[in-house]
C-alpha cells in the first residue's frame, strides 16, 4: 500500500467516523445521565429523511440540518415520555423508536417524493460541500505533510470538524462544569441529586435533548454531506455500531472518539477492498464488517478491561414519598 | 390488594394499546390521503378473505409463534433477548446444513433432525451472550444485538463464500431434496375435503408451532423449572435465597429462548422457501418482541399475538398492492404495539388504575 493509498483510505476513515462519532456522543450524554438509549439508530434515520427532504423543498442545507434536528429531538422526547415521565423500559422504548423511524421515513418518503422510499438526489446549495482550509493549496506540493494537510485534514464539510470539535467540548461540559457534574451524577445515584434539591427529571430530559440534537447532525450529515439524499435504511446500523463505541470507550469522551476512528477505519477498509490478504491468510470482507460487534462483545465481557455502565442506567427514578 | 381485576391487566390494556396503535395510524393512513376504514377492508379481504390470504397470515403467524415464544420464555426470567433475530438466522444454518448434506428417505423423519438442528443451532447462538450474562454480568440486550449483526455477517460469509453452488450468482443454497418437503396446508387439508389454496406458504410447521406453544405452557406452569424461572423473574434475591442458582436460570432460559427462535428456520427455510437464502428471516426476530409484549408472555396470548401480526403482515403486503400506501406502515403499527404496551405501558395503566379504584370506592 503506497502512501496516497494511505491518504485516500485514511480520508474515508474521517468521513466515516463523523456520524459515529456524533452518534456516540448523542448516547453519551444520554447514557451518561442514567437513560439507556439503543434508539440511536432510528433518531439518525428520522433526522436522514427530514433533513434530506427539507433540504430538497427548499434549496437550502441549513434549514434540512434545522428539520433534521427537529425529528431527532422530537423521537428523543419520545423516549425521555416513555422512559422518565412514565417510568417505561428505556431498552423497548428504544427499539419502537428506531421501527417508528424505519417505517415513518419510507412511509413519507413514498408520499412525498413517489421515488421508492428516497429523496430525490440533492445538489447545490441543498447539500454541504468541503472547506478547503487556508493555505491547503499552497502547502499541498510539500511533500509528505502536503498531502496530509490538503487531503486529508482539509476539504470537509463543517459537520465533520463540528464533530470532533465536539470530543473536546463534551469532555469539558462533563467533567469541567456544574451541569456536567450534576448530569453524571443523575447517572450514579440520582437519589443524591434530589436530595440536593435538583430535579432528576429536567437533567434527565435536558441530557436526552442534547441526545437528540446530536443525533439530528449525525443523520443531516449522513443524507446531505457524506451522501446526496436519502435512502431506505441509509443508517445501516450505525447507530448501533456507535452503541457498540460507547461501550468501547467505557462511556468517556476521548476514548469515544479512539473507538469511533478504530471503528471508522474498519468501515473504510471493507469499503475500499473486498478481502484482504495478510501474508496467506485471507480476510474476508465479512469479518471486518463484523469486527466492531465482536471487539465490543470482548470488552463487555470484561476479559480486557471491564466496561461498566453508568450505575442507574436503564432504571427510572421513583421520589420516595 | 390488587389495583385492578385480572382481566383488566390481561385483556384490557393489550386491547386499548393496539386500539391507540390502530387510532394513530389510521391517522396517518388519512395523513397520506387514504381512506382508513377502505384500508382496513382491503386489509381484512385480503389476509382473511380466501383461504389463499389465510394461508399467507397463517404462515408468517406460524414465524411469529416461535420467536414470540422465545422473547416470552426470557423474558419470565426477566431477560430481554432482543437477539431472536439472530438465533432464527442461525437457525436456519443449522437446518439447511442437515437437510443438504443428509439424504433423509421421508420428511417426518427430516422434519424431527431439522428441528433439533434448527433449536441447537438457535440455542448455540443464544449461549454466549447468555453466559457473559449469568457468569460477568454482561448486559444481555447489548451483546444480543451484537450476536444478531454477528450473526448477519456470518451467513452472509456462508452463503456466499461457502454454500452458494458453483457458478450460481444468487448468494443462497442449493434446494433441498424434494424428500424432505413439508407438507403444506393444501395437501394437509385435502384429505379432509378442504380445498385450501394450493399456492400459500402455511405447512406443517405450524402444527410444530401450536405444538412448542402448549409446550412452553407446560415448562412454565406446570413444571418445577418453569416455577424457578419465574421465581428468579420475579425477585433475584427470594430465589437466591431461595436455593435457585441465578446462573442455572438465565443458562436454561435464554437456551431455551435461542432454541425457539431457532426453530422458526423450519417454517422459513424448510416449509416456505426449500433452500436457506440471504435475509431470510425478514425482522420476525423483532415481530416476536411485540408479539410476546402484546401477548402478555403468555404462550396463548403469544398465539393470538401472533395471528394478528401474520393478518397485519399479509394485510400490509395486500394494502401495498392495491393501493399507495407501502409495506412500511406496518412497521409503523408494529412499532405502536411495541411502544403502546412495553414501553408506554404505565400511560394506559395509571389511569385505568384510578378508574378502578374509583368504582371499587364508589362500590364499597
Amino acid at each position: 500500500m503506497d502512501f496516497l493509498t494511505l491518504i485516500q483510505v485514511l480520508d474515508s476513515t474521517i468521513r466515516l467516523t463523523t456520524p459515529l462519532l456524533l452518534a456516540c456522543l448523542a448516547g453519551l450524554y444520554s447514557e451518561r445521565a442514567g437513560i439507556f438509549d439503543i434508539g440511536l439508530e432510528g433518531k439518525m434515520l428520522a433526522a436522514a429523511f427530514f433533513s434530506a427532504a427539507v433540504a430538497y423543498v427548499s434549496g437550502s442545507v441549513w434549514l434540512g440540518l434545522g428539520a433534521g434536528i427537529v425529528s431527532s429531538v422530537v423521537l428523543s422526547g419520545l423516549h425521555g415520555l416513555a422512559s422518565i415521565t412514565f417510568r417505561g423500559n428505556q431498552l423497548i422504548s428504544g427499539l419502537a423508536v428506531t421501527m417508528l423511524a424505519q417505517g415513518f421515513t419510507v412511509l413519507v418518503a413514498q408520499d412525498w417524493f413517489s421515488q421508492g422510499g428516497r429523496t430525490p438526489s440533492l445538489s447545490g446549495g441543498a447539500r454541504f460541500t468541503g472547506i478547503t482550509l487556508p493555505f491547503a493549496d499552497t502547502l499541498a506540493p510539500v511533500p509528505f505533510i502536503g498531502p496530509i494537510y490538503a487531503e486529508l485534514i482539509s476539504g470537509h464539510s463543517i459537520l465533520v470538524y463540528l464533530a470532533f470539535a465536539l470530543v473536546p467540548l463534551t469532555w469539558w461540559v462533563l467533567f469541567r462544569t456544574r451541569f456536567g457534574l450534576r448530569l453524571r451524577a443523575v447517572g450514579e445515584n440520582p437519589a443524591a441529586v434530589d436530595t440536593a434539591g435538583v430535579s432528576v427529571t429536567g437533567l434527565r430530559f435536558s441530557a436526552v435533548i442534547i441526545c437528540g440534537v446530536l443525533c439530528g447532525i449525525a443523520g443531516a450529515y449522513l443524507s446531505t454531506a457524506l451522501q446526496a439524499g436519502f435512502v431506505k435504511e441509509m443508517t445501516a446500523g450505525r447507530g448501533y455500531i456507535a452503541l457498540a463505541a460507547l461501550i468501547f470507550a467505557k462511556w468517556r469522551p476521548w476514548h469515544a472518539l479512539w473507538a469511533c476512528l478504530l471503528f471508522g477505519l474498519l468501515q473504510a477498509i471493507a469499503l475500499r477492498y473486498q478481502s484482504i490478504n495478510l501474508g496467506g491468510i485471507v480476510i474476508p470482507v465479512q469479518v471486518m464488517d463484523a469486527l466492531p460487534y465482536i471487539l465490543t462483545v470482548v470488552i463487555l465481557a470484561g476479559f480486557v478491561g471491564k466496561a461498566i455502565p453508568p450505575r442507574a442506567g436503564g432504571e427510572p427514578y421513583v421520589k420516595e414519598r | 390488594m390488587d389495583k385492578m381485576p385480572r382481566w383488566a391487566d390481561v385483556v384490557l390494556i393489550p386491547l386499548i394499546s393496539i386500539l391507540l396503535a390502530a387510532v394513530l395510524s389510521a391517522l396517518v393512513i388519512l395523513a397520506i390521503g387514504e381512506n382508513p376504514i377502505a384500508a382496513l377492508k382491503l386489509m381484512v379481504q385480503g389476509s382473511l378473505g380466501s383461504t389463499y390470504g389465510w394461508g399467507y397470515t397463517l404462515y408468517y403467524a406460524t414465524s411469529f409463534m416461535f420467536t414470540g415464544l422465545a422473547v416470552a420464555v426470557a423474558y419470565h426470567a426477566r431477560m430481554f433477548n432482543i437477539g431472536g433475530e439472530g438465533q432464527a438466522m442461525v437457525g436456519g444454518l443449522g437446518v439447511a446444513l442437515v437437510l443438504l448434506f443428509i439424504p433423509f428417505p421421508h420428511w417426518t423423519l427430516a422434519l424431527v433432525v431439522a428441528i433439533a438442528a434448527a433449536a441447537l443451532f438457535g440455542a448455540a447462538w443464544a449461549a454466549i451472550p447468555a453466559y457473559l450474562q449469568a457468569a460477568r454480568g454482561s448486559h444481555v440486550v447489548i451483546t444480543t444485538i451484537m450476536f444478531n449483526f454477528i450473526a448477519a455477517a456470518f451467513l452472509n460469509y456462508m452463503l456466499v463464500n461457502t454454500l452458494r453452488p458453483q457458478g450460481a450468482m444468487d448468494p443462497a443454497t442449493e434446494r433441498f431434496s424434494p424428500n424432505v418437503h413439508l407438507p403444506t396446508l393444501h395437501e394437509m387439508l385435502v384429505p379432509f375435503g378442504i380445498n385450501f389454496s394450493k399456492a400459500a406458504p402455511a405447512n406443517f410447521s405450524l402444527v410444530v408451532a401450536i405444538i412448542a406453544c402448549v409446550l412452553v405452557w407446560v415448562l412454565i406452569w406446570r413444571t418445577k423449572l418453569g416455577y424457578e424461572i419465574r421465581a428468579y423473574g420475579h425477585s433475584e434475591s427470594g430465589a437466591l435465597y431461595a436455593g435457585i442458582s441465578p446462573f442455572k436460570i438465565i443458562m436454561i432460559a435464554m437456551l431455551i429462548s435461542g432454541a425457539l427462535a431457532g426453530c422458526m428456520a423450519i417454517n422459513n427455510v424448510m416449509g416456505e422457501a426449500e433452500r436457506l437464502v440471504l435475509n431470510a428471516t425478514e425482522n420476525a426476530g423483532f415481530i416476536g418482541i411485540a408479539v410476546a409484549l402484546m401477548g402478555r408472555n403468555h404462550p396463548f396470548g403469544v398465539f393470538l399475538a401472533a395471528i394478528l401480526f401474520g393478518f397485519l403482515y399479509q394485510g400490509g403486503a395486500e394494502l401495498a398492492l392495491w393501493t399507495s400506501i407501502p409495506r412500511e406502515l406496518i412497521t409503523v403499527i408494529q412499532a405502536l404495539v411495541i411502544l403502546f404496551t412495553g414501553a408506554l405501558d404505565n400511560m394506559v395503566r395509571m389511569p385505568l388504575e384510578k378508574l378502578f379504584l374509583a368504582m371499587r370506592r364508589r362500590g364499597a
